[in-house]
């Protein structure tokens, strides 16, 4: 009996103390959850641009950092208010399927081909399809690997499109190629480790590359490697409880005159150049 | 609704299309788990034992670190394997990390604590009369230690089962130290995070399906073996 006392005490208390933290802080008049891509929570960017979202409406933006693809089945699930992607043929699809409204162009940035250092002779290629040979024929002379994210994600599917540009239809099945279907900051830690390639957004590798001794860009500024985000809020003719009106709110804070430029800025503290390119249309 | 539903029927139709994707990961998790489940019964089996037959200055401290062992966060050993095996790392050298060598090093470490805890448990409650009387009938030690296991075999047998348990469904060392490699270092656990990622229920249903199943067999295995056991005895 003694026992079942002291425990009631102590949940009591506990609950009298987590009620406690809740006055303390001011709790937002509601909240929006945004799925996105690793690529925009991992290079650091919504941190940099949703306090100054969360504190003008009162909303807290809650961020689902996925792959585009399953941000995209997030969406279809009706689990998120509004997705900021970058996979357009997966988005437009989106769109005219009626599971979101409109899409809108807010940034683009780029991939590049990171590699170990060694690997420096690559750099010199003239283009994506002498790049690519030369990885692979690095890659066999070396025994190293290619991680493949193997994730859905617009960085994966991006990845998949660009070996058959260079002739490499097979890629798939070639003993140097590693699918590990996990985020792009656990992919270049995995290439790091192993010294191998992979596909990277600048902005996420630009972001880590403290962390990344080994590896260094190998290849990039090919017109191929472009890569453009979306955002699109869902339909609430499809999915009822979605925020639309706060999801809205979301999206034009996005396409305005003043976060395109903060887009623009950030980063250039840091690396020395913008790690994502404003491209909203006005 | 319709989500489960579907998913559950593509599952169904996965396990049965003998998709080699499938079977490969299958394969991978019943070796990685396999083996560290052997290792750890190795060192824990005989650790166990000789915590709970010794006296020995500082056996309260390596109880303790044991219980704690027993309820270390997977994750951490995971950590803490990463870190070791990394080619930073003092044990870089070995290029172990993101191989199964180093997800068996990590299971292991997972396991043993409680293959150790639980058969310390089982062997300690074994009748120390009878110890003595095997002693006084001119057992060795080690004869008179065998026999306190095999005493105990029941306690022992869970202590297994409780580290099988332990590392088949464990998910974030085997992420970690694994990097969750297609055809390499996949498990059911790291495929069934990466499949409800991409939003392919089926398949992670598929793999749910196949780890519920693996984990009933092997206990209802054990318990079967148990029984006999109970039954020799009477």
């Amino acid at each position: 009996m003694k026992y079942v006392i002291q425990v009631t005490l102590i949940s009591v208390a506990m609950m009298l103390l987590s009620a406690g933290c809740q006055t303390t802080d001011p709790a937002p008049r509601s909240s929006i959850m945004l799925a996105t891509t690793t690529s925009t929570y991992d290079s650091g960017l919504l941190h940099y641009l949703l306090p100054k979202f969360e504190s003008r409406y009162g909303i807290k933006v809650e961020v689902m950092s996925l792959g585009t693809g399953a941000a995209i089945e997030l969406g279809k699930s009706g689990d998120c208010d509004v997705i900021l992607v970058h996979s357009r043929a997966l988005e437009e699809a989106f769109v005219s399927q009626g599971f979101g409204t409109e899409r809108y162009d807010v940034m683009y940035n780029d991939y590049v081909y990171i590699g170990p250092r060694a690997a420096n002779a690559l750099r010199e290629s003239e283009d994506l399809s002498r790049a690519l040979a030369g990885m692979v024929s690095y890659m066999e002379q070396n025994a190293t690997s290619f991680l493949s994210r193997g994730d859905n994600s617009g960085t994966h599917n991006m990845e998949m499109s660009l070996w058959p540009k260079a002739g490499l239809p097979d890629f798939a099945d070639k003993a140097w190629y590693l699918s590990i279907g996990q985020g792009m900051g656990d992919t270049l830690v995995a290439a790091n480790e192993m010294g191998a390639f992979t596909l990277a957004d600048r902005g996420t590798y630009l972001a880590m590359q403290n962390n990344l001794p080994n590896l260094q860009i190998v290849f990039e500024g090919d017109d191929a490697l472009f890569n453009p985000y979306g955002i699109i809020p869902l339909n609430p003719d499809k999915h009822a409880h979605v925020e639309y009106a706060a999801a809205m709110l979301l999206v034009e804070f996005f396409v305005s005159e003043e976060v395109q430029a903060d887009l623009l800025a950030f980063g250039v503290a840091d690396f020395g150049q913008p790690l994502f390119f404003p491209n909203a249309s006005k | 609704m319709g989500a489960i539903s579907d998913g559950f029927f593509e599952s169904i139709r996965l396990l049965f299309s003998l998709d080699p994707y499938i079977y490969d990961i299958i394969a991978v998790s019943l070796r990685v788990s396999g083996i560290a489940l052997f290792l750890s019964t190795l060192i824990g089996v005989p650790l166990g034992a000789l915590l709970a037959l010794s006296r020995f200055r500082g056996k309260q401290v390596v109880t303790a670190l044991l219980y704690t062992g027993m309820g270390f966060p997977p994750v951490v050993v995971g950590l803490f394997v990463f870190l070791f095996l990394s080619a930073s790392g003092p044990l870089g050298s070995l290029r172990w990390l993101f191989t199964v060598k180093a997800m068996i090093t990590a299971q292991t470490i997972i396991a043993f604590p409680l293959v150790a805890g639980f058969t310390m448990a089982a062997v300690a409650s074994v009748d120390r009369n009878l110890l003595r009387q095997l002693r006084a009938l001119g057992a060795t030690k080690l004869q008179a230690s065998w026999a306190a296991i095999r005493e105990a075999r029941v306690g022992v047998l869970v202590a297994i089962i409780a580290g099988f348990g332990g590392v088949i469904s464990e998910v974030g060392a085997v992420m970690l130290v694994g990097g969750n490699i297609e055809g390499r270092t996949r498990v059911l656990t790291t495929a069934i995070v990466l499949e409800t990622r991409k939003g392919n229920f089926g398949v992670a249903i598929a793999f749910g399906i196949v780890l519920l199943l693996i984990t009933f067999i092997t206990n209802l295995a054990m318990l079967y073996l148990q029984k006999r056991q109970l039954l020799e005895e009477e």
